[in-house]
């Protein structure tokens, strides 16, 4: 079949409206939110589940790719066709269908917009855990691919966990439904095993999440430390102490003098980090544990622990965290993020290789991360009209990650692997363990979805963003 | 590197000539990472890369990479756009929105031919009736004369409006004053008691001719909270609309004149009641920053301008005379939330006044107004108009307030469009009640 044909008959099943071909429309979906490009041979707009699977078969008779499509806030390619394929856009499919309340579960589209959920049902008391710092924008099928996370993760886990039931569109073209409103499935754990799939299983077209109860006392602290190494002390002590906060966010020097000036949440601009804490739960509780953190804090070098008086210092406090990432796109034309995740308590020995690395390769480098978790998110910036910038970059990402993994650590903690770390991988798994993986993904996928992510493929070239090249460097054909 | 080939909707070079194209530099401070999509009006409804603030912005870098033509298609794009700024609020990267959009507007009407009447209009429109004030009492007289003489009653019954898709321009389009606001211009109303201050007043075109009682209100509102109020002689349209609009040399000329206008020794402040007005000469020190001679006058001119709701909330109201009750919710003008920050000034007034305020849902996403957009872009307009009706439904409030006339045709079209009863009110109009 010729892709014209591919596009007629795609135009037949949706309506031609609901079909992008034109290379100007096509153009708009060669990006998301990572450094990766390609341009794919047409956008489809799908508006229910049967539509979904009748394309899938399509594509697979054609053998065409597919690959879906949420807010394309993605930070690793996951959502970008590398061979001119199909993408699926979920924006027609972004209802709410059900709130059950007394269960305390939501049945939606992929397309819903994470936030877009919690405030549906805060009048209920009700929120919707997961919190990327995405989740003004990102779609909850993209947080289901992607297993996301946020800074709540601490204490609520991340996507998987809130993940009760799904419904795919299998590679096949099938429609599988699994799990549903209550934990307990027997069989196999098939909604875990997609969660976090990256679109490579199956096309997730209905999800069943859990709605979490906002809890009765929250305590919002910030700790001023004068250098890095005082604030990764003071979060190996947090949790040797045994306690429990619902996230704990760290931020360097650099980065939150950034986040200053684009948010004034209020971070002193001449500190070297900030910690950013969190507990949830009861009043006496709350109380104590934040008098426990206080102690460990100021024990370990703090300048001075603050705590938000009300909802609105906290909202304030949370907006420079959330919005770090990409704040620190006012520091240079580009950065490259790495997402890779250590033991807790060798958080602080990371950052001093981090700081290692960033002088070793001459590009400067910003910390923000989740650090109850381990997961380290250091930007390193660069500027593409360099294309030796942008060679030292790569090879300084992979550099820390490699260190990460040394440490017993991970290439991605919840950014995904996609197209951009796919050749990091036997980094962490050998010949044997892909293979399993392989047989898996074969056993849901024969081909078409979401192809060359993940897995290591013979040419894993980069295609980096040339796109915002400076007119004077731009090659011309 | 990028493996796309080009294709026939390629150029080999960049489509932007003039000196206000947009630049890489402005451009390239976006990281699509798509933080602003879900706060667009035009994404929201349309669910497109292309009508998202980060696709429009991907358009522009295109066409100067010369990898797309400045064609019907990007043109499309760019003139759904509302300007209504929510993207600039949502990005943390600080991508100025704004000019980009200007100046992508500049090139647009530079080097894009529109059809012909579509020109003709714009030409008209921006080349001269909005700032000469005679020619737009002539043109506001002859849609009072529709409007009053029967023709709207008989058009509209007859089911013409209907016939000729025109039924829902016309319920937007203001109703013309019996009296303009011209006359007024050169008057100076003293403060009423101890004076507490002394501001210059921009009386505005459409304003003049469409809402010259809210200007009238917002002089009462003034005067009696013990402020001197000039409306400066020889003061102009600000140019909003011609900025917006792609004609920034236009904007320029303007925002000179009133800057030679309006500057008189011995003020406070430079007060508008029109969001989009305040908005765009806070921004004359930019507008004018290349013009030797008028760059630190702009920037001093600009550092004056303070919407009314920001002014009286700064200096305080005097205890209210009267008592007015009842439910209202704000509605956020895009220009004086988004363009200006201004966004606990009015609240806090309105609280003053003695209304219960509840806040609705998204109050800062745009109604869909937007300048002329109501009228370029209808269809769409309306879709958003309904998204926004939702979200005042469900506070049932006896009062929509907001602070820009735009926003007060759009909120009573809606009201309309839902047979939802409330009264729609600039936030001058409730200050004028109680005092
Ligand atoms: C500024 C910024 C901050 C971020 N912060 C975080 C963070 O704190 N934590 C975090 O985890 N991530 C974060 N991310 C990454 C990203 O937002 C998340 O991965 C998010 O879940 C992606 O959602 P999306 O809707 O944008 O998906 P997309 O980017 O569109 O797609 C992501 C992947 O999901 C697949 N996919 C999408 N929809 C479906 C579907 N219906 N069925 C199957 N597969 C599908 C795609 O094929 C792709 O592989 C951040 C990104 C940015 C830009
Ligand atoms: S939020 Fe800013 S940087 Fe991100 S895509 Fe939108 S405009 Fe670009
Ligand atoms: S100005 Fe408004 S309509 Fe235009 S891109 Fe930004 S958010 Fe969308």
């Amino acid at each position: 079949m010729s892709f014209d044909e591919v596009i007629t008959q795609l135009q037949g099943l949706l309506g031609a409206q609901h079909v992008l071909h034109r290379p100007e429309d096509l153009m708009l979906y060669e990006y998301d939110a990572s450094v990766d490009k390609g341009t794919p041979g047409a956008v489809v707009f799908p508006s229910t589940t049967e539509e979904v699977a009748a394309l899938v078969r399509l594509a697979h008779r054609a053998e065409v790719s597919v690959v879906p499509r949420g807010a394309g806030t993605g930070l690793s390619g996951g959502s970008i066709s590398r061979d001119r394929g199909i993408v699926i856009v979920f924006t027609r499919m972004n209802r709410i269908l059900e709130v059950d309340v007394a269960n305390r579960r939501a049945v939606v589209q992929p397309g819903v917009v994470n936030l877009d959920l919690s405030a549906a049902v805060a009048r209920y008391g009700l929120y919707f855990a997961p919190d990327p710092s995405s989740q003004k924008a990102c779609t909850i099928g993209g947080n289901v691919a992607e297993n996301s996370g946020g800074p709540h993760t601490l204490a609520q886990g991340v996507t998987v966990n809130h993940v009760t039931g799904i419904e795919v569109v299998l590679g096949t073209g099938e429609i599988a439904r699994f799990g549903g409103k209550c934990i307990d499935t027997c069989g196999y754990d098939v909604t875990g095993y997609f969660t976090g799939s990256e679109g490579t299983l199956g096309i997730v077209t209905e999800i069943t999440v859990k709605l979490v109860r906002k809890a009765e006392a929250v305590a919002t602290l910030l700790a001023i430390y004068n250098t890095v190494d005082e604030g990764a002390n003071s979060v190996v002590e947090i949790t040797a102490e045994g306690i429990t906060p619902t996230a704990l966010e760290m931020l360097d020097g650099l980065t939150l003098r950034t986040v200053e000036e684009a948010t004034h949440a209020g971070y002193p601009m001449d500190s070297g980090a900030v910690l950013l804490v969190e507990l949830e739960g009861l009043r006496e509780e709350v109380e104590e544990q934040a008098a426990l953190v206080r102690g460990v804090c100021m024990r370990n070098g703090a300048r001075e622990v603050r705590r938000a008086k009300d909802e609105t210092e906290r909202a304030l406090l949370w907006k420079g965290r959330k919005n770090a990432f990409a704040a620190i796109g006012r520091l240079a034309p580009s950065y490259y993020t790495q997402d890779g995740v250590v033991p807790r308590s060798k958080i602080p020995q990371t950052l001093r290789y981090i700081a290692e690395v960033s002088k070793k390769y001459g590009l400067t480098i910003a910390n923000i991360f989740h650090a109850g978790d381990g997961n380290m998110h250091p930007a390193i910036l660069f500027d593409l009209r360099d294309p030796d910038q942008l060679k030292r970059t790569v090879a300084a990402g992979a550099d820390i990650l490699a260190y990460c993994v040394s440490l017993g650590g991970s290439i991605t903690g919840e950014h995904g692997v996609g197209m951009e770390k796919n050749a990091l991988m036997p980094l962490l798994f050998n010949e044997t363990d892909l293979d399993v993986m392989h047989r898996l993904h074969d056993a849901f996928n024969p081909g078409v979805l979401n192809p060359q992510k993940v897995f290591p493929t013979p040419r894993s070239c980069r295609e980096t963003g040339s796109a915002s090249l400076p007119p004077e460097l731009r090659r011309r054909p | 590197m990028s493996t796309t080939p080009d294709m026939d909707v390629a150029t080999t070079a960049s489509q932007f000539t003039t000196k206000d194209r947009p630049t890489w530099d402005l451009y390239s401070r976006c990281i699509h990472c798509g933080l602003c999509l879900n706060q667009c009006p035009t994404y929201r409804v349309l669910g497109r890369e292309a009508d998202s603030p980060r696709g429009r912005i991907y358009q522009v870098l295109l066409v100067d990479e010369g990898r797309l033509k400045l064609a019907d298609e990007v043109v499309t794009h760019i003139d759904r756009c509302l300007g209504c700024l929510a993207c600039q609020t949502a990005c943390p990267s600080g991508v100025q929105y704004g000019k980009i959009l200007e100046r992508a507007r500049t090139e647009i009407e530079t080097n894009y031919q529109r059809s012909w009447l579509t020109e003709k209009l714009r030409r008209y429109f921006y080349g001269s009736v909005l700032h000469r004030f005679d020619k737009l009492a002539s043109v506001a007289k002859l849609v009072r004369f529709y409007q009053r003489s029967g023709m709207q009653t008989l058009a509209r019954s007859s089911g013409l409006l209907k016939l000729m898709g025109t039924q829902e321009l016309d319920a937007l389009s203001p109703r013309i004053d019996d009296d303009f606001f011209f006359r007024e211009i050169g008057n100076v109303y003293p403060a009423v008691g101890e004076r507490r201050g002394r501001v210059a007043f921009l009386a505005g075109c459409v304003a003049s001719v469409a809402f010259a009682e809210l200007n009238r209100a917002t002089i009462r509102v003034l005067t009696r909270n013990g402020v001197e109020v000039l409306v400066s002689q020889g003061q102009t349209c600000c140019g909003a609309l011609h900025a917006h609009g792609g004609y920034l040399e236009k904007a320029r000329e303007l925002a000179r004149k009133n800057i030679d206008a309006m500057m008189a020794d011995g003020i406070d402040a430079i007060v508008t009641n029109a969001a989009g007005c305040g908005a765009m000469m806070k921004e004359y020190g930019e507008l004018l920053e290349h013009d030797a001679e008028y760059q630190l006058k702009a920037r001093r001119f600009a550092a004056q301008v303070r919407d009314v709701n920001e002014y009286l909330a700064e200096i305080g109201l005097r205890a209210p005379k009267k008592k007015i009750a009842g439910r209202v919710t704000y509605q956020d003008p895009c220009h004086l939330a988004h363009g200006q920050g201004v966004r606990s000034a009015p609240r806090e007034l309105l609280k003053a006044a003695g209304l219960e305020l509840v806040e609705m849902e998204r109050a800062d996403d745009c109604c869909g107004s937007a300048g002329t957009y109501n009228v370029t872009q209808n269809e769409l307009s309306m879709k958003i108009l309904d998204a926004k009706m939702e979200n005042v439904a469900a506070v049932e409030p006896e009062i929509v307030a907001t602070a820009n006339v735009g926003c007060m045709l759009q909120l009573r079209a809606g009201l309309e469009r839902k047979k939802m009863k409330a009264r729609v009110m600039h936030v001058i109009e409730v200050l004028d009640e109680v005092y």
